[in-house]
């Protein structure tokens, strides 16, 4: 209910913004509205937003999947981590931007270079989350399963994976976050379609209209994995800490 | 075959360079199917020795021959995955375990009715319970036991203690057991080995002829049998070793 309302005083106090600012620094939500709805019946709003969660989805999964396989790797060997710890920090501090423009020179324009570009951002965040998970695995269980002669796999499943699900989860919540961003980025340089695209279209035409109308169910869509899709999958990860201490 | 160490050298190097010697040319025997308790002060090397039997440490001196077999283990802490309910621990050590004999060995310590509950809803005193269940479900050659009853209240040890020495006689098998309780020791072994010093050597043997059942009533008397230690765990001091 609360939420309900605060979304009706966003949409208010947005009117009001567009009523003082005039209609070409900040359209009204009706007009943003119309432009969307002519966006839909043109098939262009769900073949561009279509696209984007595309690449938003092969990105993250990308980087989620090889992230984590080194980020465990370099928490349980600590020579291997010494060896590419210094690479992690540079990759960290590289800018977003940097990666997409290389990936787009070294690879060409193509949704290899693009899809590369995404993942090779998020890459570092999943390995560093996942690195602590790694590190904080509890020896003592470790222990049991060996003395209990659990097999190789089941030492994994059983022991290990629960106790890094609530860090591939957060990882996972964190890195939504910053892949979609960087999507648009690769997008509005790279690709001739997409959310981004159209965004970079909008940008050179001046039309804040077309350029609302594309990122505002953008950011419900993201906002609605977030909610629906992550958010319960970290309270799964975490479900048997509830039961008691 | 029996379970046989012979010079065994365990040393712990420490943080600040001085290493720690806990075990020098060590030498032991323990005859299958002989239950035989550990005694000895917090910090005397019974835990180490368990985890080297146990397979948890390889970096020692000597030569230790285990007896082929299952091993079950009991930790000072229950070790249980608090993510798998009280029936899967028990079906994760011993994989392709009937529902019939998961229920037998849950009855057998007091555990009925408490497979679907989560190791975070237990006190100690079930939990480790279920540590010991584990331990016996999977029906093992050689026990290791590492103070088992560490942290319970004199109540819950002593009834704890009375379930183990059944589960013990009702099974075959090699069974050590570390503790710095000598009452422990007494009630629950055939054998009692104190062992002191630093580095480890076995200081005293003491063979335990009465039989289980019997020997609660004549504890003083069995007591007297070691006044090379003290009978209270507070004057042995801690419950780690």
């Amino acid at each position: 209910m609360i939420r309900l309302l605060s979304l009706g005083l966003f949409i208010l106090a947005w009117q009001i913004g567009a009523m003082a600012l005039g209609p070409h620094a900040l359209p009204t939500p009706a007009a943003v509205s119309a432009t969307f709805a002519g966006e839909w019946r043109s098939g262009d709003m769900q073949l561009n937003l279509g696209l984007t969660l595309m690449r938003v989805l092969a990105g993250f999964s990308l980087a989620m999947i090889a992230g984590s396989l080194l980020g465990v790797a370099m928490g349980r060997n600590s020579a291997l981590d010494r060896l590419l710890d210094p690479w992690l920090v540079i990759a960290l501090n590289t800018p977003a931007l940097v990666v997409i423009i290389l990936a787009y020179v070294w690879g060409g324009l193509n949704e290899i270079s693009a899809l590369a570009a995404i993942a090779l951002n998020k890459f570092p965040n999943a390995v560093v989350t996942l690195r602590e998970g790694a590190r904080a695995l509890d020896p003592a269980l470790d222990e049991m399963a060996k003395v209990f002669a659990f097999s190789r796999w089941r030492r994994w499943r059983d022991v290990r994976l629960p106790q890094l699900a609530p860090y591939f989860a957060a990882a996972a919540r964190g890195g939504l976050a910053l892949v979609w961003k960087i999507v648009l980025v690769v997008e509005l340089l790279g690709r001739p379609n997409g959310v981004g695209f159209k965004m970079g279209m909008a940008f050179q035409l001046f039309d804040l209209r077309l350029l609302l109308a594309y990122a505002l169910p953008f950011v419900a869509l993201m906002v609605a994995v977030e909610t629906f899709v992550l958010r319960p999958a970290e309270r799964s990860a975490n479900w048997w800490r509830r039961h008691g201490a | 075959m029996a379970l046989e160490i012979k010079g065994l050298t365990k040393i712990f190097p420490r943080v600040n360079g001085a290493a720690r010697e806990v075990f020098r040319n060590f030498s032991l025997n323990v005859a299958e199917g002989r239950v035989v308790a550990l005694l000895g002060p917090s910090g005397g090397g019974k835990s180490t020795l368990l985890r080297l039997i146990g397979g948890l440490d390889k970096g020692f001196g000597g030569t230790l021959a285990i007896p082929a077999g299952r091993i079950g283990m009991v930790f000072q802490e229950p070790r249980l995955l608090p993510w798998r309910s009280v029936g899967d621990n028990l079906r994760l050590a011993a994989p392709g375990l009937s529902e019939q004999a998961l229920g037998a060995c849950l009855a057998a310590f007091e555990l009925e009715g408490r497979a679907g509950d989560f190791p975070g809803q237990l006190s100690l005193g079930l939990a480790r319970r279920v540590a010991l269940a584990r331990a016996f479900v999977i029906e093992p050659d050689l026990l290791l036991l590492d103070e088992p009853f560490a942290s319970l209240d004199l109540g819950l040890h002593r009834r704890l203690r009375a379930l183990l020495a059944q589960r013990i006689a009702a099974r075959k098998m090699t069974v050590l057991i570390a503790t710095h309780d000598l009452d422990d020791a007494l009630l629950l072994a055939d054998e009692v080995i104190m062992l002191g010093g630093a580095p480890a050597q076995v200081q005293h043997r003491l063979m335990i002829d009465t039989p289980r059942p019997e020997r609660d009533e004549n504890l003083t008397r069995l007591r007297a049998l070691a006044p090379f230690y003290p009978s209270s765990p507070e004057e042995a001091g801690g419950n780690s070793g």
